[in-house]
């Protein structure tokens, strides 16, 4: 799966989640989506796993800084 | 086939329901038809959240949906489950508003009369609390340990309960499902002093608690019957502190908002069941009595019978039963009086609609005959066109999607919860005889020549009491569930209408009437507030079943006797109009009061002038008793 393919699908999955739909890059972090706080970081990765067919580790979940670390963790898991 | 952790009984998730959320968001008027349309779906607990924004942003703008205030108190996090609750309460016809107390206080929360949930002036408060927030420790092989652990756990709630119950008329509280983890095996099971052991006793007494504003959300049940294995989630709980499995949200919340809708009277009254292919396997105009399949020891037939001893069951607890279906009648009802294997009966079928005319027209003709809401109708049939057509055309009636394979479509009717309760009390054990008693009298009334001729060959007794203990469940269910005949309403919940019963100050009816045909149970009843020589009614309402039997005339002769002992002379009536209580708009009128005045949404207020003498009873009733009077 390419980056870029991560990316559209991940658009769709902001929208369900934070009814966000501006723009996404390797740079975007929490303080930019409202409602991506503690708890809508929970509920990202849930959406994520479901969508992806992913599993992420306890320590992945919390240890993750920008969407760019996000989305390297889907390709390499989704394979 | 999973019906219960997939909300299988509802049909999926629009394409376009992301789309459909955003136009609604920033549309004009009352939204709760959407709303709850949107919400009668297959939604995850993203989408349940997507709505629960939108009821956030526009409560204003929720007038056709019950309000209703949750407290939670918890020992575990709150932030996941109460969006979709309040998405799912809409399913239910309710706007949900949630008051949460910080996490994990939940003894400081209960007791202290200042807490966020104490002053919040909730409808109910839920413990969300599960095994992690009991002292429910193991003591393996001490049977006494064991017993104390439980008690200990059991006391914690009697005094949550306490502290709430202060500021809140209803406290919800959870059972606790078994854990999933064994020590010994299946030697656990034996061991007393186990946390399984402990488990069950908790919860037996949890049950044995319930009453009087208690209210039991069994969690134990549905995470049994959604698998322990899947609600258990070690990794939800370490990393979110959320206490089950994320993708049981949904599901838990549609079982709290179930019970929440059957405390406002929202639960289904009616099975409403089509034949072919449905009630039994075939199609009987097609096939005749032999061709159609309701036989024991075939696995087709088995499944349309376990759907006939299902609808039976529900009807020994008081649901009413009703058939819809294209057929010719005569060809229909054949199959219920000759049919061997048959277990429904006419006798079982409150109303009988077989014809070619359309299902929405047959299923509003039930309503009318039963005298009840299209809200009160769940239609089951096999069709997916036919169940689509009632979708649309009667939004109001619920529809349940059916697996393709008919030996899971009483799991699938089961799992939707249509008639969730939150009491059980004698008359609702007797209640469909009632109905299918009612189709007797119309025909009786048909074939008598006055009126009162008629009413008075039901030769009646009408009994009168105050509000009592024994009557304080059924009080509180008609209070909730009558909206049609109901002057103003108001609701009260069980804690409520027992504080009614002590006030000096209220003068309370309960009403019950026998007939010929049997106990009626209770039918109506009255609150009445005293100031001096003025008397105000805060309450009248009445069971639509007993319409036309001048009950009214005689609860007024009453009443004003009632009040006429306290030296009341001047009694005013309320009317507060709904959009389902047009059936009392001149009620106090047709009883001779006098409109006094209109005020705000149509309130209006009646006078009487009861200072002269008392008023008669109609003539018609056979006896006419009061508290503890035998015929």
């Amino acid at each position: 799966m390419t980056d870029d393919e991560i990316y559209q699908r991940l658009g769709g999955i902001f929208d369900d989640v934070f009814e966000y739909e501006g723009p996404l890059g390797a740079d975007t972090v929490s303080a930019d989506v409202d409602g991506w706080d503690s708890v809508g970081h929970i509920r990202l990765v849930l959406a994520a796993e479901e969508a992806f067919g992913v599993r992420f580790e306890p320590k992945e979940v919390v240890g993750l800084n920008d969407l760019g670390e996000l989305v390297a963790a889907i390709r390499q898991k989704a394979g | 086939m999973e019906p219960i952790a997939h909300l299988g009984w509802l049909p999926p998730a629009p394409d376009d329901f992301a789309a459909r959320a955003k136009a609604l968001k920033a549309a004009e008027g009352d939204l709760s038809a959407e709303l709850r349309s949107l919400a009668t779906h297959r939604l995850d607990a993203n989408q349940l959240q997507r709505l629960a924004r939108i009821v956030e942003g526009a409560r204003d703008r929720t007038n056709g949906l019950s309000p209703f205030r949750l407290g939670i108190v918890s020992n575990a996090t709150t932030d996941f489950i109460t969006p979709a609750i309040i998405g799912s309460g809409l399913r239910h016809g309710l706007a949900i508003e949630i008051v949460a107390g910080p996490y994990g206080q939940c003894m400081q929360e209960a007791l202290d009369p200042g807490s966020t949930v104490n002053r919040a002036g909730c409808d109910a408060v839920l413990l969300a609390i599960d095994s992690r927030g009991y002292p429910l420790h193991s003591a393996p092989g001490d049977a006494q340990a064991g017993e104390a652990a439980v008690a200990a756990a059991l006391g914690q709630v009697e005094a949550m309960r306490g502290g709430l119950a202060a500021h809140c008329p209803n406290v919800i509280v959870q059972s606790l499902p078994p854990l999933p983890e064994q020590y010994l095996g299946g030697y656990d099971a034996v061991l007393p002093g186990s946390e399984g052991q402990a488990v069950a006793a908790f919860n037996t007494g949890l049950a044995a608690r319930t009453g009087g504003g208690l209210l039991l959300l069994d969690v134990a049940g549905l995470a049994a019957r959604a698998g322990l294995d899947r609600w258990h989630d070690p990794a939800a709980w370490n990393v979110a502190k959320q206490p089950f499995s994320h993708a049981l949200i949904p599901a838990y919340a549609e079982n709290l908002a179930r019970l929440l809708g059957a405390m406002r009277g929202k639960s289904r009254k009616v099975l409403v069941l089509d034949l072919d292919n449905t009630v039994w396997s075939g199609v009987i105009g097609d096939d005749g009595m032999d061709g159609i399949n309701i036989a024991q020891g075939d696995a087709t037939g088995e499944a349309h019978l376990a759907l006939q001893a299902y609808a039976l069951g529900l009807r020994e607890r008081g649901v009413v039963l009703a058939v819809s279906s294209k057929n010719t009648d005569e060809i229909a009802r054949q199959v219920f009086r000759e049919h061997p294997d048959m277990l429904l009966r006419e006798e079982h079928i409150a109303v009988f609609q077989a014809n070619w005319t359309d299902k929405a027209s047959n299923l509003r003709v039930i309503a009318e005959t039963l005298n009840l809401g299209l809200d009160s109708l769940v239609f089951v049939d096999d069709n997916p066109a036919e169940r689509e057509l009632v979708r649309q055309r009667l939004p109001q009636v619920a529809v349940p999607e059916l697996p393709d394979s008919s030996a899971f479509y009483v799991r699938t009717v089961a799992a939707a919860g249509y008639f969730e309760a939150a009491g059980f009390s004698d008359e609702d054990r007797a209640r469909s005889k009632f109905y299918e008693q009612n189709a007797k009298r119309v025909a009786v009334q048909a074939a008598a020549g006055g009126i009162d001729d008629y009413l008075a060959s039901l030769a009646m007794t009408i009994r009168f009491a105050p509000f009592d203990e024994r009557g304080r469940a059924r009080i509180a269910q008609l209070i909730n569930k009558s909206n049609q005949f109901n002057l103003t309403t108001r609701r009260y919940t069980e804690g409520e209408v027992a504080a009614l019963g002590e006030d000096s100050s209220v003068i309370t009816l309960q009403i019950r009437l026998e007939d010929v045909f049997g106990d009626n149970g209770m039918i109506s009843t009255i609150i009445a507030r005293v100031d001096g020589a003025e008397a105000e009614i805060d309450t009248w309402l009445m069971s639509c079943r007993v319409l036309g039997r001048r009950v009214e005339e005689a609860a007024l002769a009453e009443l004003v006797r009632l009040l006429r002992g306290r030296g009341v002379s001047k009694l005013t009536g309320i009317f507060r109009p709904t959009e389902r209580n047009g059936i009392v708009v001149d009620h106090y009128r047709k009883l001779g009061f006098s409109l006094d005045s209109a005020g705000e949404a149509g309130e209006e207020r009646w006078l009487l002038d009861i200072g002269v003498a008392d008023f008669d009873f109609p003539d018609i009733f056979a006896h006419v008793l009061r508290d503890g009077q035998d015929a």
